[in-house]
């Protein structure tokens, strides 16, 4: 039912039900959201900036502030990037022992969303199972790096530790229990009505939008599309390691947390081959201190989708410009889509499926002099 | 029904969270805490405080003072600077109870011995004081 008039509601960039500063104007007509109109740039840091005033080394530390969920994303895509700078080719070893931390990442970064959806939508039992399971995760990749969050094992010509065949006894241990978790889990979100009512036909991204809004990583693969840069553009060992792209048909909420929970499996199948594959030798090359004028990109597929980063070098001993392409960015157009129509509860829901992070996101910052 | 299985089974477990303040926090030994030096091995060589991509270490290289001066509240941890040292001076030591109320503690000062400080000091360095005196 229309009340012919709208209301304008604005969300953000504090809110209860956003973890981070971004601000939307829903219009909303009676219950229905007609309009939505984000605004971007609260946690603007000037990343890029800062990236051309320090050295390729010590950029490497900012690369993985970034994002503290997908601190290895960004600083393997930063380390590929500035690898394709010299060009530098990186030992066997190394480039396996980061696809393993990528791909825990990549569990643990699942698992916390998964436990996030479940939240949002009321199923708190679960959150908590997923959370914990979660924290096994992040012990694993401390006791592998030397630290839970920023692991900074990544390096400009490989990496900085070895996992150690003890460390692979405990990680396959782990995957065992993990995979036969998740797998339980996936039973139950696939089972439980109060889950489904709350996530089927919420959120609905057709496949045809998905493609001409941008959208990436789980979102874009939850609306039937297969891209996946592990498989389009192999980068690291994935060329070599047997792997399925998970796609669902479902478009919506419902479809984004199954094809994260699919890939969850998927991972740990990678986690297991890579591990039972790893090649022996040398984990870093010295690289050189300076690096003559040249251009690079670097493309990952970051937990949240894919993730991009450009350098252009100078023959100096620091970046000329630095740019990063944040996954979120890419998802943030689509998300405005899919909220036309949906309900105001369903705003939270919605906004959290393409698992959402701002901070990364914020490149720019717009000051209008009249507002 | 497996989650409530699984909630039947947690009665009887130890919970899965860590009772921090009251226990002990349990690190892994490869755990970057907070990084120490052993000035008896520094030649105070500079390539820590250039490796260092906060700026934590300040070296003083000459004089009484002459030493390491390192800023925990600057460090974030990532051991570059133990990679750095030729002369493995730095270890990375897994504390990381490192909280406190004021600004002025967390720099500490770690000096040269002096003796070990004449030993370590060039060739020419040493000529040109011994020339001096
Ligand atoms: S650990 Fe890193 S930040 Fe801390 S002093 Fe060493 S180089 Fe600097
Ligand atoms: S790199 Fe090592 S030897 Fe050189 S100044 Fe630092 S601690 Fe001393």
């Amino acid at each position: 039912m229309s009340y012919g008039t709208t209301i304008k509601v604005p969300f953000g960039p504090q809110h209860p039900a956003l973890k981070e500063p971004e601000y939307f104007l829903f219009e909303v007509d009676g219950d229905i959201v007609v309009k939505v109109t984000p605004r971007i740039g609260y946690v603007h840091r000037g990343v890029e900036k800062a990236f051309e005033q320090e050295t390729y080394l010590h950029n490497l530390y900012l690369a993985e502030r970034i994002c503290g969920i997908c601190s290895h994303a960004h600083s393997t895509c930063y380390t590929q990037t500035i690898e394709g700078l010299i060009p530098l080719e990186i030992p066997p070893r190394a480039v396996y022992i980061r696809l393993i931390m990528a791909e825990l990442e990549r569990l643990h970064s699942h698992s916390l969303w998964v436990g996030i959806a479940a939240h949002e939508a009321g199923f708190d039992t679960l959150f908590m199972y997923l959370w914990r399971d979660r924290e096994m995760i992040m012990d694993l990749m401390e006791e592998i790096s030397g630290n839970r969050v920023t692991h900074a094992i990544n390096t400009i010509g490989g990496v900085r530790r070895d996992i150690t065949s003890e460390q692979a006894t405990k990680i396959k241990k782990f995957l065992e229990k993990f995979e036969s978790n998740v797998k339980e889990y996936t039973k139950v979100l696939e089972s439980e009505q109060t889950f489904i009512k709350r996530t089927k036909d919420v959120g609905v991204l057709k496949p045809r939008d998905a493609i001409v809004l941008c959208a990436v990583g789980p979102t874009l693969r939850a609306s039937g599309i297969k891209s996946d840069v592990r498989a389009d553009d192999p980068y690291l060992a994935y060329g070599e390691i047997p792997f399925n792209v998970i796609t669902h048909d479902g478009c919506d909420v419902y479809a984004r947390t199954i094809v994260r929970c699919e890939e969850m499996i998927e991972s740990a199948n990678i986690i297991r081959y890579a591990l039972d594959h790893l090649p022996e030798g040398k984990i870093k090359v010295p690289p050189p201190r300076t690096i003559a004028p040249n251009e690079s990109v670097g493309r990952v597929e970051a937990p949240r989708g894919e993730l991009i980063h450009y350098a252009r070098s100078n023959g100096t001993n620091k970046p000329e410009r630095y740019k990063v392409r944040a996954p979120t960015l890419g998802n943030l157009a689509s998300v405005c889509q899919t909220l036309i129509g949906a309900h105001v509860a369903d705003i939270p829901l919605i906004l959290a499926g393409i698992d959402p992070c701002f901070s990364c996101m914020d490149r720019v910052i717009i000051t209008k002099k009249s507002v | 029904m497996s989650l409530f299985r699984e909630a039947a089974k947690q009665i009887f477990r130890k919970p899965a969270t860590v009772k921090y303040p009251f226990e002990p926090g349990i690190v892994p030994p490869g755990l970057r805490g907070r990084p120490v030096w052993d000035m008896e091995k520094c030649v105070l060589c500079v390539l820590c405080q250039n490796a260092c991509p906060t700026a934590a270490i300040k070296m003083i290289p000459k004089g009484p003072d002459a030493g390491i001066e390192y800023h925990l509240d600057k460090c974030i941890f990532c051991a570059e600077c133990a990679d750095a040292c030729p002369r493995k001076a730095i270890t990375m030591t897994t504390n990381f109870e490192l909280a406190d109320t004021s600004r002025s503690n967390m720099v500490q000062h770690y000096k040269k011995p002096q003796k070990a400080q004449a030993q370590t000091q060039t060739q020419t360095q040493t000529q040109a004081a011994k020339a001096g005196t």
